[in-house]
């Protein structure tokens, strides 16, 4: 069973090369026969995968594959091989199980779309890179995966290439992750240099015997793969792509900008623990990065318009919790939060490409209104998934993982006072803006009519993730609860057991209730504000102060403006003076060089009988001298 | 005595004569005068050469060299008279266009 | 006898100067004639009384004569005179001047390297010319035969008038220019 693993990726990998040489040929039905096939074909065989190892598991908790040998130079060996383990399992799951339906999802969504085939070809083509990425056993492979999610993240978000607009939002996204891929491309070569190699399993045994704890090495590596970590997860300060990426189908955005491509940084940390348990300093960059993130996208969200804006800041907010997660030590907690936070962030994505279709493609929530009625299927979806989102305490997976969270953001390894706090405020934050959505959209008077009706192909995707949604959670519950380790238990065999300052279950407990109690009001603050005195929100945002803040927020906290100023203004300033680029000079006067020859010899061509025997004479008179005199 | 140096030093004055002719003139009829000049010059060295061994080689050389005067003069001028009937000039500049 | 050898030598010289720099073309063909006749002045003194008939017979003779034959049926007058005049006049000439007189000095350099050795001076008759084209050279012969062939039917096909193939359209006003 273990050795069809080389298929879960494969199989995306072929639907591409099938729909993008032949999918104009294929029509529509077998374009969406092979691209939601392959996918769903790689998540049954995930999951028969995922049942023998729960069942039997091989040999060390982890199964290698190795399929080719890549790169073989003097003692840098690199292979094609796919290491399977707890962590990579779970990855796998979330990445075929969510996207399968999405795919299938695609069908109906896309279904009018011209570049039908191509669509589904760039999703294959991200799955299999993404699957590449969690799957490989070296970090150049892991690289080589990061990279190709980040092209197919650029080939979907600029999907719809006519409008220039979505071009832009394209390479926005692509430039601000390579600054992340530069940084991570170096961290990769000082980890080379140290350890001589890039397997992953290698470096993490040798890495506590090559370096103490605190090394200054260990330390700038670990900061440098959290560079790029940063760049994919959009983290602060690299968080600026991720709202404009929702300029692409809404298919995609749930898949790359919620459920995986995002949470490639968090895999990458989690997978690299070993390194950063030798470098505090790192992980409490990590948390710090974690949790500002969190606040900042928080604030964000509270005043945005669009709603796939408010949901993009969410997600931008959500790995900050995993971040933050990471970043105290509780690994199995920010990989729970992980595989949660797939489910109903796909949900509320696919729920939203769902009003969008229903609204002639409207997504400006406050032109929306009473879809409560109009379309049930999805808004008891959404509402499961907000739920989950915000929180909301005991029957909601969200509230489990996320409580997990906050409460290791005290008492975890790394933990301590303010990064709960913050963690805290941040769920505050999250109940209101969720909720805010969600009364925006569904409640009150219908303002726009029903464009399109969804079909079968769009509830069972939605019902399905918000069955997950809804009872996900259940499999790790806290002490105060029950405590079910299911969860941890599994990851044990990879991931080191969070070892905190053991605090009483009594102060866990009222932790929770304390999260628990302040979600609940924000998202009773929010129904106070949207649904019944809508004005206070209108007058507060008409003072000054009130729209600048609006304004402020609603900019992504002005870090646009600031990189606008900061670095684009400088570099387009250098390349503009730079137009006649001093490089080229030397490539210039080849060219130069090469027509200066054209010229002489078209002169010798000029026809002419008396140039001809001039020509003669010329080299007559050469020959005899060089025979004769030399 | 005359030398032979002397002979051929002659004929190749005559030589690079007909070859500035060549390369100076534009009219057709001169430039085929100055290879005959060129040719003329060439036979004299041939017979200067013979006389040297007082062998009739080089006269007889100098009998071919004649012969293929003769005929290439006949062929030069038939395709002066065509280049003046299809330009109606005898420049030779003017048949200058070279095809492509 | 060299006295004489020297002065043909410098008429020959002087003529084939002047046949290059004339503008008149019928000048230069006579000029040219009067190059040749040095030129078998010098033949015959140095013992080839033969090619020094040869010479002035098919040479000055019949090839000079189709030149002139030649130029008199183009029948260009006075305006190809001034072309002339015009075409010598520039400064074209310095560069072909120059590569010659290098190309010259370097013959005579290499012709002065060689020991000189004086001319025979003992008169070859047409006997033994004949007898040694006729024996030794006799494919020489033949193949100076097949070319004087090729070169009078080349001659007679290139020099014929192409029949021009005009439309009837402008064939009208061919007509009307004639």
């Amino acid at each position: 069973m273990y050795n069809l693993l080389w298929l879960v990726p494969a199989l995306p990998f072929a639907g591409f090369l099938i729909l993008a040489f032949w999918g104009k040929k294929l029509g529509k039905r077998l374009s969406s026969w092979v691209g939601v096939g392959s996918v769903g074909i790689s998540a049954l065989i995930t999951l028969l995968i995922g049942f023998r190892f729960l069942t039997n598991p091989p040999q060390g908790h982890a199964f290698s594959q190795k399929l080719w040998s890549w790169i073989a130079v003097d003692t840098f060996h690199v292979n094609i091989a796919l290491h399977l383990d707890a962590l990579s399992l779970v990855f796998i799951f979330v990445i075929t199980f969510v996207g399968f339906f999405i795919h299938l999802y695609s069908t109906e969504y896309m279904a009018d779309d011209k570049g039908y085939s191509r669509f589904f070809a760039y999703m294959n083509l991200f799955v299999g890179a993404m699957l590449i990425l969690v799957l490989g056993d070296s970090l150049l492979l892991l690289y080589l995966g990061w990279e190709g999610v980040g092209l197919c993240s650029y080939l979907l978000i600029g999907f719809w290439y006519n409008d220039p607009a979505n071009g832009y939002a394209a390479r926005k996204a692509f430039i601000v992750t390579r600054v992340g891929d530069a940084a991570m491309a170096i961290g990769l070569f000082l980890l080379f240099t140290s350890f001589g190699t890039l397997d992953i399993q290698k470096i993490l045994n040798a890495a506590p015997q090559t370096w103490p704890v605190g090394n200054h090495m260990a330390i700038l590596a670990t900061l440098l793969l959290l560079g790029g970590a940063v760049g994919k997860s959009a983290q602060l300060p690299l968080q600026v792509w991720l709202p404009d990426a929702m300029a692409g189908p809404t298919p995609t955005s749930a898949l790359i900008h919620a459920a995986t491509m995002v949470t490639a940084g968090v895999y990458l940390i989690a997978r690299m623990h070993g390194l950063y348990e030798l470098a505090p300093q790192s992980m409490l960059a990590v948390a710090v990065v974690g949790m500002a993130t969190l606040l900042i996208a928080g604030f964000a969200a509270i005043a945005q318009t669009d709603i796939k804006r408010v949901l993009a800041y969410s997600t931008v907010s959500q790995i900050g919790y995993m971040f933050l997660a990471l970043g105290v030590g509780a690994w199995s907690a920010g990989v729970f939060h992980f595989m949660i936070h797939a489910f109903f962030k796909a949900l509320l994505f696919l729920g939203a490409g769902a009003i969008i279709l229903a609204q002639h493609h409207e997504q400006n929530m406050f032109k929306m209104g009473g879809l409560a009625k109009a379309l049930p299927v999805t808004f008891w979806t959404f509402l499961i998934a907000s739920g989950s989102l915000a929180a909301v305490p005991l029957i909601t997976a969200g509230f489990y993982s996320k409580d997990a969270i906050i409460w290791y953001a005290w008492s975890g390894p790394g933990g301590n006072i303010y990064l709960w706090i913050g963690a805290v405020f941040g769920a505050i934050l999250t109940g209101f803006y969720t909720f805010r959505m969600v009364f925006v959209t569904f409640f009150g008077k219908q303002k726009i009519d029903i464009s399109h009706h969804p079909k079968w192909t769009i509830h069972i995707p939605l019902i399905v993730l918000a069955f997950f949604a809804l009872f996900g959670g259940f499999i790790e519950l806290p002490g105060t609860m029950g405590h079910v380790t299911l969860f941890s238990d599994f990851m044990k065999s990879v991931l080191p057991v969070e070892v905190g300052h053991h605090e009483s279950a009594s102060l866990e407990l009222f932790s929770q209730v304390l999260t628990a109690v302040l979600a609940l009001l924000a998202i009773y603050a929010s129904y106070v504000l949207y649904m019944k005195k809508m004005n206070v929100v209108t007058r507060f945002t008409n003072t000054a102060l009130g729209g600048a803040l609006q304004s402020f927020f609603l900019s992504g906290l002005g870090f646009d403006w600031l990189y606008e100023r900061l670095f684009i203004r400088p570099y387009v300033w250098i390349a503009r003076i730079n137009k006649r680029d001093f490089v080229d000079l030397f490539f210039v006067f080849l060219a130069w060089i090469s027509r200066q020859f054209h010229y002489l010899f078209a002169y010798t061509q000029s026809g002419r009988v008396r140039r001809f025997v001039l020509g003669l004479a010329l080299g007559a008179v050469v020959s005899i001298t060089i025979v004769v005199f030399l | 005595m005359i030398s032979l140096n002397t002979g051929l030093i002659i004929a190749g004055i005559l030589f690079s004569v007909g070859f500035i002719g060549v390369m100076i003139r534009r009219n057709m009829i001169f430039m085929l005068l100055s290879i005959e000049i060129m040719m003329n010059a060439a036979g004299l060295a041939f017979v200067f050469a013979g006389s040297r061994w007082g062998a009739p080689d080089g006269q007889i050389m100098f009998i071919f060299i004649l012969t293929m005067a003769a005929a290439e003069v006949a062929v030069g001028l038939a395709l002066a008279m065509q280049l003046y009937q299809k330009f109606k000039t005898l420049d030779t500049d003017a048949a200058s266009n070279m095809r492509g | 006898m060299t006295v004489f050898f020297y002065i043909a030598a410098i008429i020959a010289i002087f003529s084939t100067l002047m046949v290059i720099s004339r503008t008149n073309v019928i000048h230069a063909l006579l000029y040219m004639v009067v190059s040749l006749l040095s030129t078998a002045v010098m033949f015959f003194i140095i013992g080839a009384p033969f090619v020094a008939a040869l010479e002035i017979m098919i040479y000055a003779g019949a090839i000079i004569v189709l030149f002139v034959f030649v130029v008199m049926m183009l029948n260009l007058g006075k305006p190809a005179i001034e072309q002339e005049k015009q075409w010598l006049a520039g400064s074209g000439w310095i560069l072909p001047s120059l590569l010659s007189f290098i190309l010259l000095i370097e013959v005579i350099y290499i012709i002065s390297a060689a020991p000189a050795h004086p001319v025979a001076g003992v008169a070859i008759s047409p006997r033994i010319v004949g007898h040694s084209m006729f024996t030794t050279y006799l494919i020489g012969v033949e193949l100076s035969a097949i070319l004087l062939l090729a070169g009078i039917i080349g001659a007679f096909h290139l020099a014929r008038k192409k029949k021009q193939v005009v439309h009837r359209f402008l064939q009208k006003s061919q007509g009307a220019e004639k």
